[in-house]
């Protein structure tokens, strides 16, 4: 057989072989149809009803739920500390990632250990980090006593106990955990860029931050977009760390709209509620992860 | 950031060695005080007075961690299964058929990536209590099968879209069969992305706890996140028995980590891209 024939007996067998391929989109799809696409499409209409989960019978009651929620001095409230947390660890949980990423990607002799040091936070159970740090800055743990330590022992307080600091404690915890996942995003970003353009950051007059700012950042776009995602979107469904450490509390001041949405839906039995949030925060998910990639995309296109 | 090892290297060096300790301060404590006797009067900065393994023996035994630990790798180990062979098997129409039908199917798996799970959650806890499933472990693995699929497809396609064609072609000139071609010759070459799927689904699945806090509660049944949650409420203010039970629970995949270090990160790193 000529090379021709081949090639052309070839293609005849695989575009034969294809007819047949959609039939390998049947599991994955028949799966992801009942655990994702339907239960979503039913959710959305269930945020329309009465439905209470256990009463067969549903009403259609249009936008009670969702007017009751504007009005709802708790709902708005957990929807504030969703948007405190989201935003607040989207900064400085990027930030310490940069910085660390920076740090190991620099000729020191540790580098390799202090990566997967500094990574491994993020591979723990969220649950576990959060006893621990509930441990940590309980009024006796060990945040306490190294204030104490150095001389700082009027600031000591329950941190996770008072109203007007669980909620940066929350962040903090959240930021321990997935910094160094950031880290990791960016130093794989920072390894991709050539010789040439880190030497031309070295050759250029500016100083080192206006060089960082203007060679080196730019060439981080990608790592920014998808860490800038990571960072709002598991914000905004924060449940884990909040629900094991101050379930909320105390007060209302840690109250989230997952842990809202849990408390609603399965200790208040009021479903329909429930689902009214959880479509809130898919709303709220699409607006600002959409927005923040328009934001970077067209930022990107004004570089170029 | 390329060059010698000058001094301002050895500064950074110091300064980044430090950072880590720091980092890992919560979980030098974590350990001490698991080591802590019940009455160690000492502070948790301290090292314990004198070691023990007795909090670890109450943990194991009172946290039923043992079962709990069966019941979460069953569910990652079966749950990762599945999703290799279900996404796998998806990827190769969606990378290699570019008919309009091909990117609908792609693209609708893809918004599942951005969909937050807790809007199908609720309904979908109703038809698993429906089918009986509630309160079994089937429950989970359906559950993450299908919440884990646009992720599992995503890498699985767009390291097929960069794999080139010659070796399918090759097969079909022996006239291998689309099941044989996709099996003998094209599962193989995947290797590398199948063990960052592997990688990242068992991490995901296995600290997840909202789920099995639903959908196995009531039931004996709990996994790792969920038997901790049970246990610490019962050992409140005992701290060195919580840590202990801690550490049982995060060891089986903190060594996995460690072990694995450098696919594990590269996995993070590099599947997230694109």
């Amino acid at each position: 057989m000529t090379s021709v024939q081949s090639a052309v007996h070839a293609r005849r067998g695989m575009a034969a072989s294809r007819r047949l391929a959609w039939l390998m989109l049947i599991p994955a799809a028949a799966v992801y149809v009942f655990v994702v696409v339907w239960p979503s499409i039913q959710g959305a209409g269930f945020a329309f009803t009465d439905w209470n989960g256990l009463n067969p019978v549903k009403n259609f009651i249009g936008i009670a739920n969702f007017q009751k929620l504007v009005s709802d001095p708790q709902a708005l409230n957990a929807i504030s500390h969703t948007l405190i947390i989201a935003v607040t660890i989207t900064i400085v949980q990027n930030a310490v990632g940069l910085l660390l990423a920076l740090g190991v990607n620099a000729k020191i002799k540790s580098r390799n250990v202090l990566r997967v040091l500094l990574f491994a936070p993020a591979v723990i159970t969220p649950v576990a980090t959060g006893y621990l740090w509930k441990n940590l800055l309980g009024p006796d743990g060990a945040f306490n006593q190294v204030l104490g330590a150095i001389g700082l022992g009027s600031l000591k307080r329950a941190w996770l106990g008072e109203q007007n600091a669980a909620i940066w404690c929350i962040c903090l915890i959240i930021v321990w955990e997935f910094a160094g996942y950031s880290m990791v995003i960016f130093l794989a970003n920072l390894q991709g860029i050539s010789a040439e353009v880190i030497e031309a950051s070295q050759v250029d007059g500016a100083g080192p931050i206006r060089r960082f700012w203007s060679i080196i950042r730019p060439e981080l776009a990608p790592s920014i977009t998808i860490n800038l995602m990571l960072s709002i979107i598991g914000g905004l469904k924060i449940f884990d760390q909040v629900w094991v450490t101050t379930g909320g509390g105390p007060g209302t001041s840690t109250e989230t709209m997952s842990t809202f949405l849990y408390k609603n839906a399965f200790q208040f039995g009021d479903f329909a509620y429930g689902i009214a949030i959880a479509v809130v925060l898919t709303v709220l998910v699409a607006i600002l992860s959409g927005g923040q990639y328009a934001l970077l995309a067209r930022q990107n296109r004004g570089d170029n | 950031m390329l060059g010698r090892y000058t001094r301002a290297t050895a500064l950074l060096e110091v300064v980044m060695i430090a950072v880590t300790l720091v980092f890992f301060f919560p979980l030098f404590i974590l350990v001490m005080t698991a080591f802590k006797k019940a009455n160690d009067q000492g502070s948790s900065l301290e090292l314990p007075r004198e070691f023990t393994l007795e909090n670890f023996g109450i943990a194991w035994t009172q946290g039923h961690l043992g079962n709990a630990l069966v019941n979460s790798a069953t569910v990652s180990v079966l749950s990762v299964i599945l999703l290799i062979v279900f996404s796998s098997l998806a990827a190769y129409p969606l990378a290699r058929i570019t008919r309009a039908w091909s990117k609908v199917a792609y693209f609708t798996f893809l918004i599942g990536l951005l969909l937050p799970f807790q809007l199908a959650l609720i309904p979908l806890y109703q038809t698993m209590r429906d089918l009986g499933l509630l309160g079994t472990i089937w429950a989970l693995v359906i559950f993450y099968v299908g919440l884990q699929m646009p992720f599992s497809i995503f890498l699985y396609t767009s390291f097929l879209r960069a794999l080139p064609t010659e070796y399918e072609e090759a097969a079909s000139i022996d006239g291998a069969n689309l099941w044989s071609l996709f099996w003998r010759v094209l599962f193989p070459l995947l290797r590398p992305i199948t063990g960052t799927v592997a990688i990242l689904n068992v991490i995901t699945i296995w600290n997840d706890f909202l789920t099995p806090l639903l959908y196995l509660s009531g039931s004996g049944q709990q996994t790792v996140p969920v038997a901790l949650f049970a246990f610490v409420g019962q050992y409140v203010s005992q701290w060195n028995v919580v840590f202990a039970g801690l550490i049982i629970s995060i060891a089986p995949i903190l060594i996995a980590y460690f072990a694995l270090q450098r696919t594990v990160i590269q996995g993070f790193a590099s599947g997230l891209k694109g």
